[in-house]
């Protein structure tokens, strides 16, 4: 793998500078390199990953179950990429199993991820049906444990 | 009334832990950055933490044979076989204890008479020399140099040697050094135990952690099995200290003779860490590939750092310690390390804590956060810079 790559995964929130001491390269280095693997699709980004229930946002998260017509040629794709392109919808996946789509849904509110739905997702021509499961409460996101208290790391400061 | 008195005298005469001292120091620095421990910064795998959880859900909260689970012992000696190539009998040759520090404490109070000479390489885990003593043994340090990587020459060995030794102690890599030696270092060294007809207490507890080169034990050398004890664990590679599991094979005689001051003495080890230790073989190894090429980048950056800022430093084979020399700041490195931290509030171990042949070194351990070991260094560095200034 990629050494900046493995070092965004594995370290964290390093930032440029940081990544460029580890590795000894220029900043200008690593940043070229993170161009190449975005022109190269790998990369597709790098955003912070937050615990919502701290933040005073209100964001509520609903998982949808679509099922959708298959077309002749494209299979699921066409259709499946087309809803994937609302923002609403954070993530997509075609699964297998009972339905064929299961998609990620951000909004405001109840009402606003509600209204998404009825109005933008169950009317599109191909889909099926819908089941929306709404997000309760979250333990762990992207690799990030979510614990009610920060616990302190118990490790000695010197040992043998 | 003066009780001191009643203590026995081999053990009033023994020092405290260097350690010790600076850790009563670093405790009182609040937010200093600590690359004084001597563990991985990994909370153990959560499959082998899961097992324990379900060990003790099940109901498995009695004593195990003296000997250890025969289920570990089993899975023990494939995991040895298949990784250090030497093959023990689970039933008779394996015995399993609390941490790799039972096993030799075990070893030593099984195979010294009071008077009997222990040879060990120095600088040292900081319980060897104690170890010795308080099995009435007589120490006999090994010195290792930074010149052939802290590695142990048989050149040393021989001028070291004196009549009555009878065991040498190995520690390979090396804590706190992070030196270790080759294939033929290790013949070399097998060579020399025959001649002198030694027993080898050999601690491999950080050969997983072998960043170059395949990691060779000296039990595996033909005509060494029968005089060697291997001693290994499971803290360093499975990240699993605070369980306090270990074990030793050896020769069926030599494991009787450790079993007999182990059951009378520890009985046997908590049976949840077996259980933990069971999963940690069978499934453990992935987890324990991550971490060790994790510690391997962070060693790279550290030991390049050091040898930047103007702390030669050699490169460890294994292990998750950097051992740069500090002489060249004009201070020993007690007061360099207490300046450090004073100063810069980072904590290193003074080399000296770990006997007089690692004065002028200090042990930096970098099994800590990259954002950890960057500002660790750059603090370093302006502290060397300060220094010089002076």
């Amino acid at each position: 793998m990629n050494p900046v790559l493995k070092l965004l995964l594995e370290g964290g929130s390093l930032n440029t500078t940081q990544i460029a001491q580890v590795l000894k390269l220029s900043e200008a280095d690593v940043n070229r390199e993170l161009d190449t693997l975005k022109k190269s699709g790998v990369l597709l980004g790098v955003r912070p990953i937050l615990d919502l229930s701290r933040e005073d946002s209100g964001v509520v998260r609903a998982v949808i179950e679509v099922r959708l017509t298959p077309e002749r040629g494209g299979g699921f794709n066409r259709l499946a990429q087309r809803i994937a392109r609302f923002d609403e919808v954070e993530s997509a996946y075609l699964m297998s199993g009972g339905y064929d789509l299961m998609i990620i849904v951000n909004g405001t509110s109840l009402q606003k991820v509600a209204a998404f739905v009825s109005e933008k997702l169950s009317t599109i021509e191909g889909v099926l049906s819908t089941a929306t499961h709404f997000m309760l409460r979250s333990y762990k996101e992207h690799g990030f444990l979510i614990e009610g208290e920060a616990e302190e790391n118990a490790r000695l400061k010197v040992a043998p | 009334m003066d009780n001191s008195k009643f203590i026995a005298k081999h053990v009033a005469g023994l020092p405290k832990s260097g350690i010790r001292d600076f850790f009563d120091i670093v405790a009182q620095m609040k937010d200093a950055i600590s690359l004084g421990v001597g563990e991985p910064d990994f909370d153990t795998p959560w499959h082998i933490r899961e097992a324990g959880i379900y060990a003790l859900e099940k109901g498995k909260t009695h004593y195990t044979s003296n000997l250890g689970l025969i289920e570990l012992r089993r899975a023990i000696s494939k995991y040895v076989e298949k990784n250090f190539g030497v093959s023990y009998a689970p039933e008779t040759e394996a015995l399993i204890t609390v941490g790799v520090s039972e096993a030799l404490d075990l070893a030593c109070r099984a195979l010294i008479n009071p008077g009997d000479k222990v040879m060990y390489h120095q600088p040292c885990y900081v319980s060897y020399m104690p170890g010795i003593t308080l099995a009435h043994g007589v120490p006999v340090p090994v010195p290792t140099f930074a010149k052939d990587n802290f590695a142990l020459t048989v050149d040393a060995l021989r001028a070291a040697w004196q009549p009555g030794c009878k065991l040498l102690m190995l520690n390979l890599p090396c804590n706190p050094t992070g030196g270790t030696c080759d294939r033929a270092q290790v013949e070399a060294i097998a060579k020399f135990v025959v001649e002198k007809d030694m027993i080898v207490l050999s601690d491999e507890i950080y050969s997983e952690l072998t960043f170059e080169g395949v990691h060779t034990s000296i039990a595996s050398l033909p005509g060494m099995k029968e005089r060697t004890i291997f001693l290994h664990g499971f803290s360093k590679a499975f990240a699993m200290t605070g369980w306090r599991i270990g074990y030793a094979c050896g020769p069926a005689t030599l494991i009787d003779a450790m079993m007999k001051v182990h059951q009378y003495s520890m009985l046997c080890a908590s049976i949840i860490s077996q259980e933990a230790a069971i999963e940690a073989l069978a499934r453990g190894e992935d987890a324990m590939k991550k971490m060790r090429d994790q510690y391997h980048r962070r060693r790279d950056f550290i030991v390049r750092r050091f040898n930047e800022i103007g702390l030669k430093c050699h490169l460890p084979r294994g292990s998750f310690y950097a051992f740069p020399d500090v002489s060249k700041t004009g201070l020993n490195e007690k007061d360099f390390a207490i300046g450090l931290l004073k100063t810069e509030k980072v904590a290193i171990v003074p080399g000296s804590a770990f006997g007089e042949n690692g004065k002028g070194f200090c042990r930096a351990c970098f099994a800590t956060s990259y954002e950890h070991l960057i500002e660790a260094a750059n603090r370093i560095e302006r502290h060397v810079q300060g220094l010089a200034k002076k």
